[in-house]
C-alpha cells in the first residue's frame, strides 16, 4: 500500500498516441496538503498526465497510484473505488448541459450517497455553488445561461460535492479576465486550507503559480524535468525553465508577487506602528 | 471464556444510531445524544463518530425532527468533520438558535466558511407553474412556436433561394468539393442499403401480390402491379424515408452540433455564409441524388419482383423485364422522377432548418434530430398524397 504522505505518485509512466511519445519514463510525487503547479510548453502532455493519473487514459508502462490505490492495475472502471475521494475540474468546465447548476453539484452526491435526503442534498448543493464564488440565484440556471467564469467556479463545486482529498485542475483560470483569475486564485486556496486538500493544477498562468502554488512541476522532454518551490526552479540551468521563468512574462509576474509581497509587509508595519 | 467477551463487545454496541453488524464492513456513522438540561431550559445535542458526507445522510431524517428547543450543540466527540458536517451543525444552530461548542480549530474554519456561504433558499430548478396553469401554457407556448416554425421554415427556403441566387451571380464562391462530398455521403454511402430494401421490398410485392392475383387467375398482372408500382410511387417513397433518416438525421445532427461550438458562429465573422457553405451544397446534394436514388431504387424493386417471379410464378426472369416495358407507360417514370427532387427538397430543408435552430445544450441536438425526420418522413408522405391527386387529374393515371 501507499504512502499516506503522498498521494499521488507517478513511476515510469509512458504514453504514447500511436508512434507519437507523449511521455516516457515520467516520474512524479505529489505530498499531501499541497498545491502542486504543473507547467509545460503546449503539447508536451500536461492535460494527458492528468487524465493517466485519473483513469481516464491508460498508459502503455509504468505505474499510477492515488491515495494508495494503484489506478494502473484497474481491470475495469468499477476497480477504482477512490472516485469519491477526488474531484475534477476540466477545462471547459464539462456542466451537464441538461442539468441546472445545483443539479450538476447533486450528481455526485445521488450517486455515491443515495441515502442523503433530497433536503440536505439540495442545502449542500446550494452552499457549494455559494462556496465557489456563484450568487446565489445561479443555483437554477443552466450551463448555457453562464459566463465562461461561471461555468469553471459552477464545475468548481461540482469537484468539491463530495468534499475531496484531492482536487484536479485543469487549467481554472485560463479565459478568465485577470480581477476574476486573481479571484479564482484566491478561492482555491482559501477552500485548500480551509478543507485541507491536496491540489493537482495544471495552469499556464504564472500569475496562479507565483500566488497559490507550493510546488511546481515542469514538464518537457517527455518527463518531469524538475519539481520544487520557484526559487529552486530558477536555481537550475535548464533553457526551458529560464526562458519560462525569466521570460518578459515571467518577470511580470515575479514583480507583481514582490510588490504584492511589499504592500503586504508595509501594511503589516503600519499596523504595528498604529499599535 | 471467548464467547462472553465478544458477546460483551457486540452488546455494547447496540444502539439507536449504530449498526453493529455492518461496523466491521461499512463505514462508520454519525451518532448524537441529546441531554435535556435539568433546568427545563434547552437541550443538550451531543454529536460523536464523523461528521462527513458519508456518515450525516443516515441521520439527517432524525436531526430535522427534533422537538425539543436544542440550547447548545457539542461537537467534541466528533472525530472527523468536512464541509457537509459543518453545514448540518451551523444549521442545526441557525434553526434552534443554539450556540456550538467543542469545535477543534479546523471544524472551527469550516463552520465560519459555511455561515458566509449561507444564503436565503432558492430553489435548484427554475419555478415551475402548478398544473392547471402549465398545461394551458404549454399548449399555448407548442401553437405559438407552431405558427412561428411555419413562417421561420418559410423564410428559411426564401434566404436558401436567396443563396442560391448569389451563387449563381457569383459562380466562383460555389462550393463544389462540398457538393460533391455531400453528392457522397447521401447518395454512393446509401446504395447498398437503398440496393437490399428496394430488393425485398420488390419481392414482397410480387410475392403477396401474385396470391391475391392468382383467385382470378390474373397472376401475370404481377408484373404490372409491381413495375408500376415501385416506378411510380414506392421506389421514390422509400428512398426519400430512408435519405430522411440517413440524412437528414446526420445534417440536423451536425450542424446542431456545429451551432453548439459556435462553429457557424465562427464561420459568419470569417465572411463564410453558413447558408452557401453548409445548407445549401447539401440541400442541392440531396435534391439531385435523390430522383437517381429513386430510380435505382425502382429498379431494384422491379428485379426483386422479377427474381421471385421467375422462381415462384414461373415468370422467366427476362421475360419478366422485357413485359415491364409493355406493360409500364413511360410518363409513371416521370411521375415517380419529377416527384424526387421535390421530396429532397423537404428531407434536406428539415434537417438543415432544424439543425440551425440548435442552442443551448447537447439534448437539444437530440430533439432537433428527431423532429427534423419526423417532420420530412411526414412532409413527404403528405406531399405523395397530393402528387397522387395531381398526377391522376392531369391523365397520367
Amino acid at each position: 500500500m501507499g504512502d499516506p504522505a503522498f498521494p499521488i505518485r507517478v513511476r515510469g509512466l509512458r504514453t504514447a498516441f500511436g508512434s507519437h511519445v507523449i511521455h516516457d519514463g515520467l516520474d512524479l510525487e505529489v505530498r499531501k496538503g499541497e498545491i502542486i503547479g504543473v507547467v509545460g510548453g503546449s503539447g508536451t502532455g500536461k492535460s494527458v498526465l492528468m487524465r493517466a493519473i485519473i483513469g481516464l487514459q491508460v498508459p502503455d508502462a509504468g505505474e499510477v497510484e492515488v491515495l494508495g490505490q494503484s489506478i494502473t492495475d484497474a481491470v475495469d472502471d468499477d476497480d477504482i473505488d477512490i472516485r469519491s475521494r477526488w474531484g475534477v475540474l476540466f477545462q471547459g468546465g464539462a456542466l451537464f448541459s441538461t442539468l441546472t447548476v445545483a443539479e450538476n453539484v447533486e450528481v455526485p452526491l445521488r450517486e455515491f450517497y443515495p441515502e442523503i435526503t433530497d433536503e440536505l442534498r439540495h442545502e449542500i448543493a446550494r452552499y457549494k455553488v455559494l462556496l465557489s464564488g456563484l450568487p446565489a440565484e445561479a443555483t437554477a440556471k443552466f450551463p448555457s445561461e453562464l459566463s465562461g467564469g461561471m461555468k469553471k467556479r459552477a464545475g468548481l463545486a461540482r469537484a468539491l460535492a463530495l468534499d475531496p482529498e484531492l482536487l484536479f485542475l485543469d487549467e481554472p483560470t485560463a479565459g478568465l479576465d485577470p480581477i476574476g483569475a486573481a479571484a479564482f486564485d484566491q478561492l482555491i486556496l482559501q477552500l485548500q486550507q480551509t478543507l485541507d486538500l491536496t491540489v493537482f493544477l495544471i495552469t499556464h498562468d504564472l500569475d496562479t503559480l507565483y500566488e497559490i502554488c507550493d510546488r511546481v512541476a515542469v514538464l518537457a522532454d517527455r518527463k518531469v524535468i524538475a519539481v520544487g518551490t520557484i526559487p529552486e526552479l530558477l536555481a537550475t540551468d535548464h533553457p526551458w525553465i529560464q526562458e519560462y521563468f525569466n521570460g518578459p512574462r515571467g518577470r511580470a509576474a515575479q514583480d507583481a508577487k514582490a510588490r504584492h509581497a511589499q504592500a503586504g509587509n508595509r501594511l503589516a508595519v503600519a499596523q504595528e506602528d498604529e499599535a | 471464556m471467548g464467547d462472553a467477551t465478544r458477546y460483551i463487545a457486540c452488546d455494547a454496541l447496540v444502539g439507536p444510531a449504530n449498526f453493529p453488524h455492518e461496523a466491521g464492513t461499512m463505514r462508520a456513522l454519525t451518532q448524537f445524544q441529546i441531554t435535556p438540561a435539568p433546568d427545563g431550559g434547552g437541550a443538550t445535542l451531543a454529536f460523536s463518530g464523523p461528521m462527513t458526507v458519508a456518515s450525516v445522510g443516515h441521520v439527517d431524517a432524525q436531526l430535522r425532527h427534533i422537538d425539543d428547543t436544542v440550547a447548545v450543540i457539542d461537537v467534541s466527540g466528533v472525530a472527523v468533520m468536512d464541509t457537509v458536517g459543518a453545514w448540518t451543525v451551523w444549521r442545526l444552530s441557525r434553526d434552534h438558535g443554539a450556540s456550538i461548542t467543542g469545535c477543534g480549530d479546523s471544524a472551527q474554519k469550516l463552520i465560519d466558511a459555511i455561515s458566509r456561504a449561507d444564503a436565503n433558499a432558492h430553489s435548484v430548478r427554475p419555478e415551475r407553474l402548478p398544473l392547471l396553469q402549465r398545461v394551458p401554457d404549454k399548449v399555448g407556448e407548442v401553437m405559438i412556436d407552431l405558427g412561428h416554425g411555419i413562417v421561420q421554415v418559410i423564410g428559411f427556403l426564401g434566404q436558401v433561394v436567396l443563396s442560391a441566387g448569389t451563387l449563381i451571380r457569383h459562380p466562383s464562391r460555389f462550393r463544389g468539393k462540398a457538393l460533391v462530398h455531400q453528392m457522397e455521403l447521401v447518395g454512393v454511402n446509401a446504395l447498398a442499403i437503398i440496393a437490399l430494401m428496394s430488393f425485398l421490398v420488390g419481392i414482397v410485392i410480387a410475392q403477396q401480390g401474385s396470391v391475391q392475383l392468382r383467385q382470378f387467375g390474373a397472376e401475370i398482372y404481377t408484373v404490372n402491379l409491381v413495375g408500376r408500382l415501385t416506378l411510380r410511387e414506392l421506389g421514390v417513397l422509400m428512398t426519400a424515408i430512408m435519405v430522411a433518416g440517413r440524412s437528414g438525421s446526420a445534417f440536423a445532427a451536425q450542424i446542431g452540433t456545429m451551432k453548439l461550438t459556435e462553429e457557424v458562429d465562427a464561420m459568419r465573422t470569417i465572411g463564410v455564409s453558413p447558408m452557401e457553405a453548409l445548407v445549401v451544397p447539401r440541400i442541392l446534394a440531396t435534391m439531385l441524388m435523390l430522383p437517381l436514388l429513386g430510380f435505382y431504387s425502382s429498379f431494384l424493386g422491379i428485379v426483386g419482383g422479377a427474381f421471385i417471379s421467375s422462381l415462384a410464378l414461373g415468370i422467366p426472369f427476362f421475360t419478366f423485364l422485357s413485359r415491364i416495358q409493355e406493360v409500364v407507360p413511360l410518363h409513371d417514370v416521370w411521375v415517380g422522377l419529377a416527384k424526387a427532387p421535390v421530396f429532397g427538397l423537404i428531407v434536406a430543408l428539415s434537417g438543415c432548418y432544424q439543425g440551425m435552430q440548435v442552442k443551448n445544450n447537447a439534448e437539444e441536438v437530440g430533439a432537433r434530430t428527431t423532429a427534423a425526420v419526423v417532420i420530412a418522413i411526414f412532409m413527404v408522405i403528405v406531399l405523395d398524397a397530393f402528387f397522387a391527386v395531381f398526377f391522376t387529374e392531369i391523365g397520367w393515371g
